[in-house]
């Protein structure tokens, strides 16, 4: 199967809780990983929000289902863009953010992070890098 | 809409047998629910079944299977995670019917 490997790309680039398209981007990407394709993540604009540590969903009765991000190493998904004027324009640093890591088997699982800052360029240089862009 | 009886006391759960609401579970039920899945729990059923309620506490999914059985290995040594031994403890699929015991939503990508 490896020759038809594919580079996809998730973008994710809203709110985690006014819409339903953060967590069922989430749920395609855990089920996508089973097909053993080069997946990362991106998150740029409200989406940086999906990140954040400390989310609390008492108020409004939803799963609060950030910890799953922290799951995504298992998957062996491993790469979450992050793009850092995005984080800028809402008063946030990667301090904000929960740590995910993931345990990289080629060098005796040793914990590494998972979030890479990017700026807008960078990240355009991503996704043009990508066969296929699935934006939520 | 069925239910379990656990010493008198209802547990609805759906059409497939998972329980509705998750916060019913106790250690009786996954022993009436294991019954019905004609399952007997051993030591080794019970290590994967408190393996997936600490994931799901941890996560809030029920691990898919290749994870669940990666993570086995790497907790309980490659003898209990692998394929065939997890079959052997759970012949409908080790996700899928030990979930069903531990008492959470079927597993994400699981049909």
């Amino acid at each position: 199967m490896s020759e038809t490997v594919k580079k996809f790309l998730y973008v994710n680039r809203k709110a985690p809780y006014g819409t339903i398209y953060a967590q069922e981007a989430l749920e395609v990407v855990l089920i996508g990983a089973a097909f053993d394709q080069d997946v990362s993540l991106a998150f740029l604009d409200d989406g940086v929000f999906q990140l954040t540590k400390g989310q609390d969903t008492k108020e409004i009765g939803l799963k609060n289902f950030s910890a799953t991000y922290r799951a995504l190493g298992d998957y062996e998904v491993t790469k979450l863009y992050v793009e850092k004027e995005s984080l800028e324009e809402r008063g946030l640093t990667l301090d904000d953010l929960q740590n995910i890591e993931y345990e990289d088997e080629d060098d005796d699982y040793a914990e590494k992070p998972s979030i890479r800052l990017v700026t807008r360029a960078e990240m355009a240089e991503v996704m043009a890098d990508q066969d296929v862009v699935l934006s939520f | 809409m069925a239910a379990y009886d656990v010493n008198g006391t209802s547990v609805e759960h759906d059409e497939e047998g998972y329980i509705t609401n998750l916060g019913d579970w106790t250690k009786e039920l996954a022993d009436v629910i294991a019954a019905a899945e004609e399952v007997d729990m051993t030591d080794e059923h019970w290590a994967v079944v408190n393996f997936l309620r600490d994931y799901y506490e941890e996560y809030q999914i029920a691990p898919a299977v290749r994870v669940l059985i990666k993570s086995i290995k790497k907790s309980m040594g490659p003898e209990v995670g692998n394929n065939k031994y997890m079959y052997e403890l759970f012949p409908y699929g080790p996700a899928k019917q030990a979930c069903k015991i531990a008492g959470l939503p079927k597993p994400t990508g699981c049909v």
